[in-house]
C-alpha cells in the first residue's frame, strides 16, 4: 500500500510532464519450458469502465522475463474474478501451475480505483495471496505492475523490477542542420514515456541518482560538453562542471554521496570522483591515453573503467581511496575491444562491450565471470553498446541499431529471453535502467 | 605509441623543413641567374626580361595564393579507423593553416572532433577528442598559438553521414575547422 502511495504522489507531479511517443515491446525469444499461468481478465464494476486491461499487462510483464507463459484468453473454461468462484479443476485440464483473478471497482464520483487481485496455486489449490490496492485511473499500470512484482516474487523467489522505470536518449533527425536530442523517461517497458530534456545540440549519458529522484546527463547546450543534475519531479536544474576539454559519464556512486566523472582539463581524459557535498574532485586516474566510462561497484569504494592505455580498450578497476597513484588492476584480457564495464548485483559478473577481435568487426553485449574466468556472450546484433542492468539483476538493456535504426533490446542475464523496446520514430540509445523506486 | 608517434612528428618535421630549404634555394638560383642576364644584356631585352621576370613571379605569388586559398578553404581532416592522428596527406594543408594562424593572431579556430558509431560512445568521445588535439598540435607547431584554438569533441553524436557502410563511417572519423 506505501508503494502505491508513493507512486499516487509522483503521479501528481509528472502529470504536467510531455508525454511522448510510447515504445511497444516485441518479445523476440523465449524460453523452452516456461511456467504456465492464467491471468484471467479483470472485471470492471461501478462508473465508466476506462483504463488499462490490467491482466493484460501483467501478462507482458511476466512473458518479458521469459519465466512464464500466460495462457490465451479464448482457451479459458471459466472466468473468476473471486475466489468463490474458483475451480481449480478448471485451470487443471488446461496445464495452468498458477492463476490470477481480479476485479476493478470504481465508485461512482470517485478519483479513486479499488484492484481487488487474488493468486493461486492450482496444483496445491491453495491460494497464496491477496489484496486490495488503491489508486487514480491513470495509476492502473502501475497497480498493475505492482501486481506482477508480487506474482514473480511469489514464484521465483526474486523481486520483480516491473515498477522500474528507464531513461534513455532519443535524437529525431530533421535535416543535417537540425536534429533533436531528447532525454526521455519511461516505464522499464517503454510505456508512458515523457520527455525530461530536449535540446537541438547532442545530450548523452543520461544517470539516475540511487533514490530514483535525480537524474545527471552530458549536454553540449553551451557548444561544449558539461555535466547537469536534474530534479526529476521539479525539471529544476543546475550545471554541475565547467573544466576544459571533455566532461562527460557521470555516474551516481551507490551510496548517493558522489559522482564519478570523466574530465581531460589535464591533458587527456582520466576518471574523477566529485564529493556531491562539497564539490570537492578526487583523481582516480592519470594516464595519457584514454580512461572512461566509469561505474561503481556495488561497495562504493571502487571504480571501474575502460582504459586503451595497452593499445586497445580494455576494462579496469582502481580502489577510490587510492587516488592517482592507486594501482588500476587490468580486468579482461582476451577480447580484441572490452569496454563500458559494470558489474551485476552480485558483485562476481561483469557486463560489458565485446569485440572479440579485429577481423570480427561486431560489438556485443557480454558477460565476463570473475570467478569462473568464463565469458557469455549475450547477443547477436553487431552494434551494440551501453549495457544497463535491472536493479534486480534479472535482465539487461542495450541500444543496437536494426535497419539504420537506433533501438533498445533487453536480454536475460543467461541470454534465454530477449525482448525489444522498438521506437515510434527517430533514434532510440543509452538505455538507463532505474534503481528500485517501490 | 607515444614514442613511436613522436619519432614519427620529429621525421615529419624534419622533412618539411628540408622540403622548405629546397624550395628557397632554387628560388635564389633563378634570381641569380636574372641578375647574370641583366647585367649582359643591352636596354631593350632587359626590359623585356625583366617584364617577363615580374609576371612570372607575379603567376608564382597566384600560383601560391590559390594553394593556400585552397588550403585554407579546406576544413574537414578524416581519420582512418581507431587512429587519433591525422593522415600524412594532409600535412601541408595543416601547416597552411597553421602559418595563416601565426600571421593573423586575431585569428580563432574551433576544432571539432567525431568518430564512426562502431564502439561505445563516451570511448568515442575521447577517441574524437585526440583527434581534434592532433590538428590542434600541428597547428601549434606551425606557428598558431594555443589561445587562437578551441577543441571539442561530439563523438559519434554528429554523424556528417548516418549510413552503416564504410563509406558513410569513412565520412564520419573527421575534424572540422571552424
Amino acid at each position: 500500500m506505501k508503494s502505491v502511495f508513493q507512486i499516487l504522489l509522483l503521479g501528481l507531479v509528472f502529470a504536467r510532464a510531455v508525454s511522448a511517443a510510447d515504445l511497444n515491446i516485441e518479445i523476440t525469444q523465449g524460453i523452452d519450458n516456461p511456467i504456465p499461468i492464467a491471468i484471467v481478465p479483470f472485471t470492471w464494476e461501478g462508473a465508466n469502465a476506462i483504463g488499462e486491461d490490467i491482466a493484460e499487462v501483467v501478462s507482458a510483464d511476466l512473458q518479458q522475463v521469459g519465466e512464464f507463459r500466460a495462457l490465451g484468453r479464448a482457451n479459458m473454461l471459466s472466468m473468476p474474478d473471486e475466489a468463490a468462484e474458483v475451480y481449480f479443476r478448471d485451470w487443471r485440464i488446461l496445464a495452468q501451475d498458477y492463476l490470477l483473478i481480479g476485479k476493478i471497482n470504481h465508485s461512482p464520483g470517485s478519483q479513486l480505483v479499488q484492484v481487488q487481485y487474488e493468486f493461486f496455486d492450482v496444483t496445491r489449490e491453495q491460494k497464496l495471496v491477496g489484496e486490495v490496492l488503491t489508486g487514480s485511473v491513470e495509476q492502473l499500470r502501475d497497480i498493475a505492475h505492482e501486481i506482477s512484482n508480487v506474482v514473480y516474487e511469489q514464484v521465483t523467489g526474486n523481486r520483480g523490477a516491473f515498477s522500474t522505470e528507464i531513461l534513455y536518449v532519443s535524437a529525431e533527425f530533421i535535416s543535417p542542420d537540425l536534429t533533436y536530442y531528447r532525454i526521455e523517461k519511461a516505464d522499464y517497458d517503454g510505456h508512458r514515456s515523457q520527455i525530461l530534456v530536449e535540446s537541438q545540440e547532442p545530450l548523452m549519458s543520461p544517470a539516475w541518482s540511487p533514490d530514483g529522484r535525480q537524474i545527471a546527463y552530458l549536454s553540449f547546450e553551451t557548444d561544449l560538453p558539461r555535466i547537469y543534475i536534474q530534479e526529476i519531479g521539479t525539471g529544476e536544474r543546475r550545471q554541475i562542471t565547467n573544466f576544459p576539454g571533455i566532461n562527460s559519464s557521470p555516474v551516481w556512486s551507490p551510496d548517493g554521496t558522489k559522482l564519478a566523472m570523466v574530465l581531460s582539463k589535464d591533458g587527456s581524459p582520466d576518471i574523477y570522483v566529485m564529493d556531491l557535498m562539497t564539490n570537492q574532485l578526487t583523481r582516480l586516474t592519470d594516464h595519457p591515453r584514454v580512461d572512461t566510462e566509469p561505474s561503481w561497484t556495488a561497495d562504493s569504494r571502487s571504480v571501474v573503467f575502460t582504459s586503451d592505455r595497452t593499445g586497445q580498450p580494455q576494462i579496469y578497476q582502481v580502489p577510490v581511496t587510492g587516488g592517482p597513484g592507486g594501482f588500476a588492476e587490468r580486468l579482461t584480457f582476451d577480447c580484441f575491444y572490452c569496454a563500458k564495464g559494470r558489474f551485476l548485483p552480485d558483485g562476481k559478473n561483469l557486463v560489458h562491450v565485446r569485440r572479440e577481435t579485429r577481423e570480427d568487426n561486431s560489438y556485443g553485449i557480454a558477460v565476463f565471470n570473475m570467478d569462473s574466468q568464463r565469458v557469455i556472450t549475450l547477443t547477436d546484433t553487431s552494434l551494440d553498446e551501453s549495457p544497463s542492468v535491472a536493479p534486480n539483476g534479472s535482465m539487461i538493456m542495450f541500444a543496437t541499431k536494426v535497419n539504420g535504426r537506433g533501438i533498445l533490446d533487453a536480454v536475460s542475464i543467461d541470454g534465454r529471453v530477449k525482448f525489444r523496446l522498438p521506437s515510434a520514430q527517430g533514434d532510440v540509445r543509452e538505455p538507463s535502467w532505474s534503481p528500485f523506486l517501490n | 605509441m607515444g614514442t613511436h608517434s613522436m619519432k614519427v612528428f620529429k621525421s615529419m618535421i624534419l622533412a618539411l623543413s628540408i622540403l622548405g630549404l629546397a624550395a628557397c634555394s632554387s628560388t635564389g638560383d633563378e634570381e641569380a641567374a636574372a641578375q647574370t642576364a641583366d647585367t649582359s644584356g643591352i636596354d631593350a631585352t632587359t626590359a623585356a626580361a625583366q617584364r617577363a621576370e615580374a609576371e612570372r613571379l607575379a603567376r608564382e605569388r597566384e600560383a601560391q595564393q590559390r594553394i593556400e586559398q585552397a588550403a585554407l578553404n579546406t576544413k574537414v581532416f578524416y581519420f582512418d579507423f581507431d587512429v587519433s592522428e591525422f593522415m600524412a596527406s594532409d600535412r601541408d594543408v595543416l601547416a597552411i593553416h597553421g602559418r595563416n594562424m601565426a600571421a593573423n593572431s586575431g585569428t580563432r579556430v574551433r576544432l571539432e572532433g567525431h568518430a564512426d558509431e562502431r564502439g561505445t560512445r563516451e570511448y568515442n568521445l575521447a577517441l574524437g577528442e585526440r583527434r581534434a588535439n592532433s590538428i590542434r598540435d600541428y597547428l601549434v607547431v606551425n606557428g598558431a598559438s594555443l589561445s587562437q584554438i578551441e577543441t571539442v569533441s561530439y563523438g559519434e553524436e554528429r554523424p556528417a553521414d548516418q549510413g552503416q557502410t564504410e563509406a558513410a563511417y569513412r565520412l564520419n572519423r573527421r575534424v572540422e575547422i571552424k
